[in-house]
């Protein structure tokens, strides 16, 4: 589903200081978790979503935010919003690129990220060499946004991030 | 209306709630590092959707409920979850077959709750299917492997699902608040998926070169609060710190 984000001018630069906590090059931002942030009566007012209902990383990332703003001089009210529901597709071109970087597989489209996952298709791509020949270990990984897989040519071990729809 | 809306959510609510605190019980303790990963992140998961749930009911209540107050301190009888999740892990088998029932029926459950007229459950519900489908996957795919596997996997399966599936049929059973939430356009009518879930899960289990047992008796009970013996443990382990030292926090 897409949906509009307003996001304040004043405030994009420091919400995208926010890195997740479990995946520290990846910037909030570029994660798609904020949904609105505006100012009223110099308040800041931030909508996140979670990524997954679990996500314990939620609550360090409203703390995170508000300590951000209040840095540069911001009281701030974060909201935990469902609707719509956080999807891999809000991760931007950016946020893939630095997770790849970071040697976390970036999700594919929900058809291969399901041929992946059933063991039918070999379509990751290793993060470390680049092959395709790669098999997962586990569907669940170090958090229940990513699985494990392995490369079967250079044998690194890499963690994938599912694809959520 | 408003206590029947809550009552209704904490039956939701107290299925992933005690299901999660089944499966956290192997955390550390899973068969192997893969499957212990999977099983401790369905937990989170299942927990995860719980606070939702719980928050909202705790607005609903008003009086300064918090959602710490509805998982921990609440008696046995005020607990709503079907029998089927509060069964122990028991062995491997025991655990995925008690998922797998669980996860056909969670699915095609919040499939229809997503299109209820309570947009706060609506988007509780688009948020947890994402993750349910995951769930399902996984347990069905284990049902595969076991049920089509060796000689004794394929025994062990067999005598889970004939253990088990009493339990299936409570599922389907509306008790008078589910009634009343389904008059009202929000709560789902369980008979109208039990068609789906009968043939899902058959198809699955037959895949697994597994049967589902002939049963005439059912066991029922949970979802009006009257639990099995498993109950107690559950909550004994469950509510030992807040019942210890009420009102503590992390
Ligand atoms: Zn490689």
């Amino acid at each position: 589903m897409e949906a509009t984000v307003f996001i304040e001018d004043s405030l994009r630069k420091i919400l995208a200081s926010v890195s997740d906590p479990e995946i520290p090059v990846l910037s909030i931002m570029d994660m798609g978790v904020v949904r609105e942030a505006k100012l009223e009566n110099g308040i800041a007012k931030i909508k996140i979503t979670p990524t997954y209902s679990g996500c314990p990383a939620m609550d360090v990332i409203g703390d995170d935010i508000k300590s951000a703003l209040k840095n540069e001089g911001f009281d701030s009210k974060i909201e935990l919003v469902l609707s719509p529901a956080w999807t891999t597709d809000w991760i931007t071109e950016k946020g893939r690129k630095d997770l790849e970087a970071y040697g976390i597989a970036a999700p594919l489209d929900a058809d291969s990220d399901k041929a992946a996952l059933l063991g039918n298709k070999r379509v990751v791509k290793c993060t470390n060499c680049g092959s395709q020949n790669t098999k997962m270990v586990s569907q669940f990984g170090s958090t229940a946004c990513k699985a494990l897989f392995q490369c079967e040519d250079c044998l690194e071990p890499f963690d994938y991030f599912k694809c959520l729809k | 209306m408003k206590e029947n809306l809550i009552k209704y959510i904490l039956g939701i609510a107290d299925n992933s709630l005690i299901l999660g605190q089944r499966l956290s019980e192997l955390c550390g303790h899973g068969p192997s590092l893969e499957t212990d990963i999977a099983l401790t992140n369905i937990s989170l998961d299942l927990l995860g959707q719980t606070r939702s749930y719980f928050q909202y009911a705790a607005k609903l209540k008003g009086e300064n409920t918090t959602e710490d107050d509805l998982a921990f301190l609440r008696k046995e009888r005020q607990y709503l979850n079907a029998l089927l999740v509060e069964q122990p892990n028991g062995d491997f088998a025991h655990t995925i077959v008690r998922q797998f029932l669980f996860d056909g029926f969670h699915l095609l459950f919040l499939e229809q709750l997503r299109t209820c007229a309570d947009t706060q459950l609506a988007a509780i519900a688009e948020k947890s299917i994402k993750e349910v489908k995951y769930h399902f996957r996984f347990s069905s795919e284990w049902v595969k492997r076991l049920g089509d596997g060796t000689e004794e996997s394929h025994e062990k399966m067999q005598v889970a699902i004939n253990d088990l599936w009493i339990f299936t049929n409570e599922l389907f059973l509306m008790t008078d608040a589910e009634t009343a939430m389904h008059r009202e356009g929000i709560g789902v009518d369980l008979e109208s998926l039990r068609a789906d879930y009968q043939e899902q899960i058959s198809e699955i289990v037959e895949e697994a070169t597994l049967q589902i047992p002939e049963t005439k008796y059912w066991q029922k009970g949970g979802k009006q609060g009257i639990h099995s013996e498993q109950m107690g443990y559950i909550l004994a382990d469950m509510q030992y710190m807040q019942r210890a030292y009420p009102n503590m926090q992390w």
